[in-house]
């Protein structure tokens, strides 16, 4: 078994595509029950590294450990049980658009288990309230605003109660109050269920509120990690034009 | 890039794509097993791919028989009696006309429909977020997919045998003079129960084709919506090349001794 520090190991993972080297031996831990905010230009291959620990990027070179299992040498069947434990928010929710709001929520529960739908509907409200959602059980995704698909995205990835839940982006795209509802709901995750959380975003303001650690993603390396308080303090030039947000600096802003 | 470059380039990457259509059907065939136990899904492409491609199947096969039953009478001209026309038209149909046309026909609305809802699907990440609630795409989206096709195509056929025989006997009986017992006597004379058979599978391996260029050019989809443009079209061009490319290949292999003897 992994130790809790390295519950979650990425270790010199490379990756490309076509003649773009997005990932140049990225290397970065992560404990138990932690949530680390990974920060980064938009591009720059955030999200790419957290599809390689949910096994959906396969590295060029470099392996990625997850509770002490190589993801990267599962097979194509190991890879479905592994990913049983883990839930994940995508940028644009990615909802099913054939299936109803509760069928979206439920599914991994359909295809798992031997609940009944009425049971799993149940289920699925539950979750729904959770993320503040009421009476859309039965609309399809198309019907929802933005803000409420990410949170249905939210209720489908909290809905087989993963140990790690992996968030691309959840603020983004949504007014300050719903993405400070997000930000709270993150934060209540992890303190009463003790998920592993790994957000990837450049919202510095989510990024501050809901990090134990923020680690900073940069021409394909993990240049900095640190806790928040170290993040707004740090020296670091790069680091202080990112959460600052200035066009003028060590990176190249066109 | 020269003539040469440009030739040899366009075959390695058909090559490729070739192979990639094995593999998919091989990772295909090892989720069988676990695939036939969601029922409830493969009943749903049935519905789709079978019964709502049967308005169309109803219309194409009716109308292909009545333009056999033309066609064949026109050629016959005053030389062959026209107690043949019903042996031309039921050989025709359930040896080539019925499977093939149905397989064309359902190709383009069946083939077209996969190739854009899972390239919409893989654009949209929807597939990636299937992966991540450890379902597989190809056990939950494919293979149901494929068993339906396989299934519901045989199954068109048959009526589209039986509704191109009827369309051309009504144009045979109203236009031409020939009487019913003159038609059926003369679609019984040569028929062999094997005919049918081997339009049947013909037929299966159509189905099989539909759905594989379906699923591979819709979960091979790049960029948005063009892209999802790109492998519609892809998906309609190579099932209908390969139908009638199969259907050369099978013809050669069925009526060649295996269902003469």
């Amino acid at each position: 078994m992994a130790s809790d520090t390295e519950f979650i190991k990425v270790v010199g993972v490379e990756k490309s595509f076509g003649d773009n080297k997005v990932l140049r031996g990225t290397n970065l831990n992560i404990t138990r029950g932690e949530t680390i905010v990974i920060i980064g230009r938009s591009g720059c291959g955030k999200s790419v590294l957290l599809k390689h620990m949910i096994g959906l990027l396969k590295p060029e070179k470099g392996k990625v450990f997850v509770g002490g299992t190589e993801v990267t040498a599962l097979s194509h069947r190991g890879m479905f049980d592994l990913r049983q434990r883990f839930g994940m928010l995508f940028q644009s929710a990615a909802l099913f658009d054939s299936l109803t709001v509760w069928e979206n929520v439920g599914l991994g529960l359909i295809e798992h288990t031997d609940m009944d739908r009425d049971e799993i509907r149940s289920r699925a409200s539950e979750k729904l309230a959770l993320v503040g959602l009421k009476g859309v059980e039965d609309v399809k995704p198309a019907e929802l605003s933005g803000g409420m698909k990410k949170r249905v995205g939210l209720a489908r990835a909290i809905a087989m109660d993963p140990e790690i839940i992996l968030y691309d982006e959840p603020t983004t795209g949504l007014d300050p109050i719903m993405a400070d509802v997000i930000n709270e709901l993150i934060c209540h995750l992890k303190d009463s269920l003790s998920i592993t959380s790994v957000v990837v975003t450049h919202d510095m303001t989510s990024a501050y509120k809901i990090g134990d650690r923020i680690a900073m993603l940069y021409e394909g390396e993990i240049i900095y990690d640190g806790t928040p308080e170290e993040v707004r303090c740090c020296g670091h030039p790069v680091i202080q034009q990112f959460v600052e947000g200035r066009a003028e600096g060590p990176i190249h802003a066109l | 890039m020269n003539g040469f470059e440009y030739v040899g380039r366009y075959f390695t990457v058909t090559l490729a794509d070739i192979g990639r259509v094995f593999m998919l059907l091989v990772d295909v065939f090892k989720t069988l097993p676990r695939a036939v136990r969601n029922t409830y899904l493969i009943v749903e492409q049935m519905m789709v791919i079978g019964v709502g491609s049967l308005p169309l199947v109803v219309v194409t096969s009716i109308f292909t028989g009545a333009v056999a039953a033309v066609q064949a009478a026109y050629q016959f001209q005053n030389y062959i009696p026209m107690r043949y026309l019903g042996t031309v038209i039921g050989k025709s149909v359930v040896i080539e006309l019925g499977p093939v046309l149905t397989a064309l026909v359902v190709g383009g609305r069946v083939g077209a429909a996969i190739a854009a809802e899972l390239g919409t699907m893989k654009v949209t990440e929807q597939v990636d977020a299937l992966e991540t609630l450890a379902i597989d795409p190809l056990e939950y989206l494919v293979a149901p997919r494929f068993i339906a096709a396989i299934i519901m195509l045989p199954v068109i056929t048959v009526f589209a045998d039986f509704l191109a025989i009827m369309g051309g006997f009504v144009v045979a009986w109203a236009g031409m003079d020939v009487s019913a017992h003159t038609f059926f006597t003369g679609l019984k004379l040569f028929f062999h129960a094997s005919d049918v058979y081997s339009g049947l599978i013909k037929a299966f391996f159509f189905g099989g084709i539909i759905a594989t260029m379906g699923c591979y050019h819709g979960l091979n989809t790049k960029g948005g919506a063009e892209g999802v443009g790109i492998a519609t079209m892809k998906a309609v061009v190579s099932s209908c090349l390969l139908i009638l490319i199969t259907d050369y290949i099978l013809a050669a292999v069925l009526f060649r001794g295996v269902f003469m003897g």
